[in-house]
């Protein structure tokens, strides 16, 4: 659980959707507010970059969902993957329409402890979608940060997330860097062809002064942190965000546990020292 | 430019990464400065695999000519990257095409006199075999990861 503690965790609380999105054909961002007089977040500044939610489509089901937006006004930003009936359902969820949640649960990526370093930022997928808030942090605190490295990855570049950001993160210049690469393109594509671990490889990194931050799925997690490590920098200061079957979000049900690790409760967030290991067992 | 220019560029690029002194004098005997505006070819599929390019700056694309279609691009290749293989192993044919899609400067290395170089000093050519195999293991990795289609659609919640 949060280190907030989140009152009647198993209740969730009607939101109405304010806003949709599509990102790409099969992701959606959703913005929701609360119904309910007393809102889930009780304080602004309460929900923090790499925490999730419960999100329940109801009579459905309920589904982890990462917060992919802060906001001040107590709305709940979520970027969502159609990849079954749930994330369907919401994916379908039009404005007006009513989602429960649960949350917010889990660690942060706990990007104020990077103050003072270079940054790199590596997404993968839909995994740019809790990262989204870790550069909008470090871009809000600019001066307490060195250089950033953004590198993103997709299957394609219909597949992109976040376009109209990362253009915008581009634009910037100096002191950040963008790079995009997609696995397979076609016509009309002039960025990267490539894994995102080969932007890892190539990318200018002090590592004595870097701390990285990366998210997608776990083979490419694991590539881009050895990556990173042939870069030098020590798996202490790579940190990872581990998608598991959470459940009850409230380390009861043991769904989403790895090893001795409560993922929704430790997690989702752990350093690569933790969480490596655990992913290299077999048989899970 | 001159040649001793190209040893220290040659020297600070890191596929050269900790290289004999005397290994790179000799590669930057068969090397010269290149520079290939955006859109030019610096290989083509079948054509005679001649050189190799250690890449300083833009990038090239490298692809797979699909008649009546815009090329079907494989990867792309940046400064720190190497194009081109095909110059050590028979035929010595390039396999792909490669094209610069920004104005990219490399050196370029003259693969016949390489490899002579290489028959004649067996130090310099483990060296530099050493060095493109893992090229091909890096490239085999990503391409491997690239048909596991990471990306792909896993039935979930």
């Amino acid at each position: 659980m949060a280190e907030d503690p989140v009152a009647e965790p198993m209740l969730p609380r009607p939101y109405r959707v304010l806003e949709v999105k599509a990102e790409t054909a099969d992701v959606t961002t959703l913005v929701v507010a609360p119904i309910a007089e007393r809102p889930i977040i009780d304080a602004p500044t309460d929900p923090r970059p790499g925490q999730f939610n419960m999100l329940w489509v109801f009579g459905v089901g309920e589904v982890p969902i990462s917060l992919s937006g802060l906001r001040a006004d107590g709305t709940l930003v979520h970027t969502v993957r159609s990849v079954g009936a749930v994330t369907d359902a919401l994916s379908h969820l039009a404005v007006g329409g009513v989602v429960g949640v649960r949350g917010p649960f889990g660690t942060g990526w706990g990007v104020e402890s990077a103050a003072g370093n270079d940054v790199v930022v590596v997404g993968g997928g839909i995994g740019l979608a809790p990262l989204k808030p870790v550069v909008e942090q470090l871009l809000e605190n600019r001066d307490d940060y060195g250089h950033i490295n953004v590198l993103v990855g997709a299957r394609t570049p219909g597949d992109i997330v976040f376009t109209d950001n990362l253009e915008q993160w581009s634009r910037l210049g100096a002191g950040i860097d963008v790079e995009i690469t997609v696995d397979a393109a076609g016509p009309g594509w002039h960025g990267h062809v490539g894994v995102v671990t080969d932007l890892v490889a190539r990318a200018q990194v002090d590592a004595s002064r870097t701390v990285a931050f990366v998210c997608g799925p776990e083979v490419m997690m694991r590539f881009a942190t050895r990556a990173l490590r042939e870069q030098g920098v020590p798996l202490d200061r790579i940190r990872l965000s581990a998608e598991r079957n959470m459940q009850c979000a409230v380390a009861h049900c043991g769904h989403c546990q790895l090893g001795d690790v409560f993922v929704c409760r430790e997690g989702p967030v752990l350093d690569a020292a933790r969480l490596l290991p655990l992913l290299g067992v077999r048989g899970r | 430019m001159t040649e001793r220019s190209i040893r220290d560029l040659l020297g600070d690029h890191p596929f050269f990464a900790d290289m004999a002194p005397e290994h790179l004098d000799l590669l930057a005997g068969c090397g010269r400065n290149e520079m290939f505006p955006a859109g030019a070819a610096l290989a083509r599929e079948g054509d005679s695999a001649e050189r190799f390019h250690v890449l300083r700056a833009g990038r090239v694309a490298v692809g797979i000519h699909v008649p009546q279609h815009e090329p079907l691009v494989i990867a792309t290749l940046g400064p720190g990257d190497v194009l081109g293989w095909s110059w050590l192993f028979p035929p010595y044919a390039w396999r792909f095409d490669a094209e610069a899609t920004q104005e990219t400067h490399a050196i370029g290395l003259d693969g016949v006199c390489l490899r002579e170089k290489c028959e004649a000093d067996p130090a310099l050519g483990y060296a530099l075999m050493r060095r493109f195999a893992q090229i091909l293991v890096q490239r085999l990795e990503a391409t491997r990861m690239q048909l596991v289609d990471v990306y792909g659609k896993a039935r979930d919640g």
